[in-house]
C-alpha cells in the first residue's frame, strides 16, 4: 500500500498518511463492500482515490514540473536498442546471465526502487499494481479504467526500463 | 521471427495474452535462441526483484499510528 501510495506522491511522510488515511476509510467502509471485486482490489483502489487527489492538492503547489517530460507509455516503439541486434534482426550482443548473489544484494533493491520511482506515473501505476501488489491484469484494467492492451504495453515498457537498469549495474 | 520482434512479446507471453499461433512461433524462436532465452530470464528476474519490494517491513512509526488508530476505532464502534 505505502509503494502504491507513493507512486502518486513521492514524499514518504506524505505516502504514509495517506495509507493511514485509507485504513480508516476501508475500515468506516467496510460494510458498504459489495463484494464485487476482491478485498484486495477494494483497498488498492481507496489507496489509490486518496493518493490521486494528495497528489493533485500537491500539484498546484508544484507546477508543470512533470509536464515538461515526455511520455511514451502507451508507445508501441522498441524497448530494447535497435544496436543490440544486427540488421537480420537477431541479436549482435545479446544479454548475459546475471551473478545471483548480486541481485538479492540491498543496493540493487535500492536501485530498483529509484528506476521505479522515476518512470512515468502510467508505467509506474500499472508495475506498482502487477508486480509489486501482485494484483492481476483485469484487477488493473478495472482499477486504472484502461484496456487490457494498454495495460500490457505499460507493464512492458516499464519492466523493460527497470531490466534495462539492472543490466547495466549488473555488468 | 526475429530476436528483436521476440523481445517484444515477452510480457504478452509472460500473461498469457499471445495468439495461439503467435505463441507457437515465439516458444519455436525461443527454444532455438539463447539470447532470447536469457532475456527472458532477465525479465522473469525483473519481475521477481520488483515483487520483493512489497516484502519491506511496514515503517515502525505507521505501524503504531495504525493499531492506535485501529483501537480508537474499535472502541468507538464497540
Amino acid at each position: 500500500m505505502l509503494r502504491l501510495a507513493m507512486t502518486y506522491v513521492r514524499d514518504p511522510g506524505m505516502a504514509e498518511e495517506v495509507v493511514q488515511e485509507a485504513w480508516l476509510t476501508c475500515l468506516r467502509s467496510l460494510e458498504k463492500f459489495e463484494g464485487r471485486s476482491s478485498l484486495k482490489t477494494w483497498i488498492y483502489g481507496i489507496v489509490m482515490n486518496l493518493a490521486r487527489s494528495r497528489k493533485r492538492r500537491e500539484s498546484r503547489i508544484l507546477p508543470f514540473a512533470s509536464l515538461w517530460r515526455r511520455d511514451d507509455s502507451d508507445s508501441r516503439r522498441p524497448t530494447v536498442e535497435a544496436g543490440r541486434f544486427g540488421v537480420d534482426g537477431l541479436w549482435s550482443s545479446p544479454p548475459d546471465s546475471w551473478p545471483e548473489s548480486k541481485v538479492l544484494s540491498g543496493e540493487t533493491m535500492l536501485r530498483v526502487k529509484a528506476a521505479i520511482q522515476s518512470l512515468p506515473i502510467k508505467q509506474r501505476e500499472v508495475i506498482t499494481l502487477r508486480d509489486v501488489a501482485g494484483l492481476d491484469a483485469d484487477e488493473v484494467c478495472g482499477l486504472l479504467s484502461i484496456s487490457a492492451e494498454n495495460q500490457r504495453v505499460r507493464l512492458h515498457r516499464a519492466r523493460a526500463a527497470v531490466r534495462k537498469m539492472l543490466e547495466e549495474y549488473l555488468k | 521471427m526475429t530476436c528483436r520482434q521476440v523481445v517484444e512479446l515477452m510480457t504478452d507471453y509472460l500473461d498469457g495474452a499471445l495468439s495461439a499461433v503467435d505463441r507457437a512461433r515465439f516458444e519455436e524462436h525461443i527454444a532455438g535462441c539463447d539470447g532470447c532465452r536469457a532475456y527472458l530470464a532477465q525479465l522473469r528476474t525483473t519481475r521477481e526483484v520488483v515483487g520483493r519490494l512489497a516484502d519491506e517491513p511496514i515503517p515502525k512509526t505507521v505501524e503504531d499510528d495504525l493499531v492506535k488508530a485501529f483501537r480508537n476505532w474499535k472502541g468507538k464502534s464497540g
